[in-house]
């Protein structure tokens, strides 16, 4: 009982300076739309850097690397693989993308398709497939929240609780801070995920083994098939990592909330800078793999992978510490949630109802409904947390299969003249009946490959046929910024 | 949109091929460096090696960058 009081109280008190830090950012500023969803794109190095590492390292980071080391083996490799290589693709894309978001006062994904393609069909269906893929990521950041609370607290608080409480702390703080407030958030986050994972990354496998390569050892002596692909799985295979490494460093920039956060830049030069130096704090990555190899061995047969990391942490540090890991490990779920959120609740009331069912909507009632939105949102996604529990991983790759689907959307609307919007409509469609198709039937993989990876093939495939056979338009991005989209 | 210099794209190339379509080269445990399998150590040495790789594309392309964007009538 003690050192569940211990820990809980160390997790409220991570919990409470982080919430504290989200709301005071929005104080002092007027909160129009403008400012509360792009910051007044007036973010510099530092603030982007740690929004974009605040919202890329996720619950997933926490549980699900260390659980796939544990229970698949040398699959988890894939996470090193995409994270350098996203990085990659975004230097030639994002930078791009923030000058046309600010020659033409884009403020969302969908945003670029209206004024790139002029087809507001076409920007409300991309808006509706990234909210219907936001959901189950958002719900995957509460059940790890749900999960690393009750396990860091010795049981004391339920999952339940745990979630309805956090997120309704990210309702209010997404409220009245909009971006900035959670990148405020990411600052204390970071620097704890940071800590923690480098602490007990190198602590654990010293403590039981004497330090990592020692750990290694024995692994290599008593399990060599788990180190490499395809590990404790069978299907899992070399093929498999290359068409799921491309489709996640291809697609991962394609989630709306990552794509949207690159508006809040200052210029185009911080986020290519930023681009060149992200891969550093992938570091973390590997010694969150150690945590899950060790429990392969210290910790056989949990019930899930996914709480090997906690369960570690749990048998080998005192109270405090757990509750400490416990607090970051919940900011981590709140800040990509704190995002996904604003996003979802942005595209649904910007791009899906004032073009679609309200077109004289002013943008004061836009950010109105979008702000009702986001208490919808987080109800939704609790309710869908509460009901359902696949486990981590799986939830999340399901949403690059989706989102992937637009970027050759993106990338042509980008450097091609001859793309056209036919093209790229049929292409998304057809890449996202793909990939769910294969899904919801139990093939994915299929044939050793990412479903979402042979989607995104046909949907190339079909977005180079349509353009080819449709007459050549002319580029929305070579239009004057005359009509403005934005507040 | 100007389109990415020969240059740049070759160096942002090198962490593809290095990282991605070799795998059956490097998914392996021998030889083990600084006692990690030799595919940890392979991943984690281009988690380093890559930025270095886009530091010499940004060297290519800031400059280009900050010229002014040709006008309509310009290259396609």
């Amino acid at each position: 009982m003690n050192s569940s009081v211990v820990a809980l109280a160390f997790i409220s008190a991570t919990v409470s300076a982080g919430a504290f830090m989200g709301f005071y950012a929005g104080t002092r500023r007027k909160m129009d739309l403008e400012q509360w969803i792009v910051g007044d794109r007036g973010f510099g190095m530092l603030l982007v850097w740690l929004l974009m590492a605040g919202e890329v390292y996720t619950t997933f980071t926490f549980l699900g690397a260390s659980g796939w080391a544990y229970s698949k083996g040398g699959p988890v490799l894939y996470i090193l693989g995409y994270q350098p290589l996203m990085y990659v693709v975004s230097f030639f894309v994002l930078p791009q993308v923030w000058e046309v978001g600010k020659k033409y006062r884009m403020q969302t994904q969908a945003d670029f398709f209206q004024i790139r393609y002029n087809n507001k069909y076409l920007a409300a269906f991309v808006a509706l497939v990234g909210v219907v893929f936001i959901i189950p990521y958002l719900q995957l950041q509460l059940m790890g929240l749900g999960m690393i609370v009750e396990v860091a607290s010795y049981g004391a608080i339920h999952r339940t609780p745990a979630m309805v409480i956090s997120f309704l702390i990210v309702a209010a703080f997404v409220l009245t801070s909009g971006i900035r407030g959670v990148a405020w958030v990411s600052v204390l986050k970071d620097l704890l995920l940071l800590f923690s994972a480098v602490f007990v990354g190198v602590a654990v496998p010293y403590i039981y083994f004497g330090g990592i390569g020692p750990m290694f050892a024995v692994l290599v002596r008593t399990k060599p098939a788990h180190l490499v692909m395809p590990g404790a799985t069978t299907n899992l295979g070399h093929s498999w990592y290359v068409s799921t490494v491309l489709l996640v460093s291809v697609g991962f920039y394609m989630w709306p909330q990552f794509f949207g956060a690159s508006f809040s830049a200052k210029s185009s030069d911080t986020l290519r800078r930023n681009a060149v130096v992200m891969p550093f704090y992938s570091i973390t990555m590997p010694l969150m793999f150690f945590v899950g190899l060790a429990a392969t061995l210290i910790l056989p047969g949990l019930p899930t992978g996914d709480l090997s990391m906690l369960t570690m942490v749990r048998k080998t540090f005192p109270a405090w510490f757990l509750g400490l890991i416990g607090g970051a490990g919940a900011l981590t779920a709140m800040v990509p949630a704190g995002v996904m959120i604003l996003t979802a609740a942005t595209l649904f009331a910007k791009n899906m109802c004032r073009p679609i069912l309200w077109p004289g909507m002013t943008d004061q009632r836009v950010a109105k409904l979008a702000k009702t939105t986001v208490l919808v949102i987080t109800v939704v996604a609790l309710c869908a947390a509460i009901y359902s529990s696949p486990t981590l991983v799986s939830l999340l790759l399901v949403g690059y299969g989706g989102v992937g689907q637009f970027f050759p959307g993106v990338v042509l609307g980008l450097y091609s003249k001859r793309v056209t919007m036919p093209g790229v409509f049929a292409g998304v469609v057809t890449g996202v009946f793909v990939f769910v198709a294969l899904w919801l039937t139990g093939h994915d993989p299929v044939m050793g490959l990412n479903a979402g990876f042979i989607a995104l093939c046909c949907n190339v495939a079909v977005v180079v046929a349509v353009s080819l056979l449709t007459p050549p338009e002319r580029c929305g991005f070579d239009e004057h910024p005359r009509v403005s989209i934005g507040a | 949109m100007r389109k990415p210099s020969i240059g740049a794209f070759l160096l942002a190339l090198v962490p593809f091929v290095a990282i991605c379509f070799s795998v059956p080269l490097w998914d392996r445990i021998y030889p083990m460096v600084l006692g990690l399998p030799f595919n940890f150590f392979w991943l984690i040495a281009w988690l380093l090696l890559t930025p270095l790789c886009m530091w010499g594309a940004y060297r290519l392309e800031a400059p280009r960058a900050s010229d002014p964007p040709p006008e309509d009538g310009g290259t396609p």
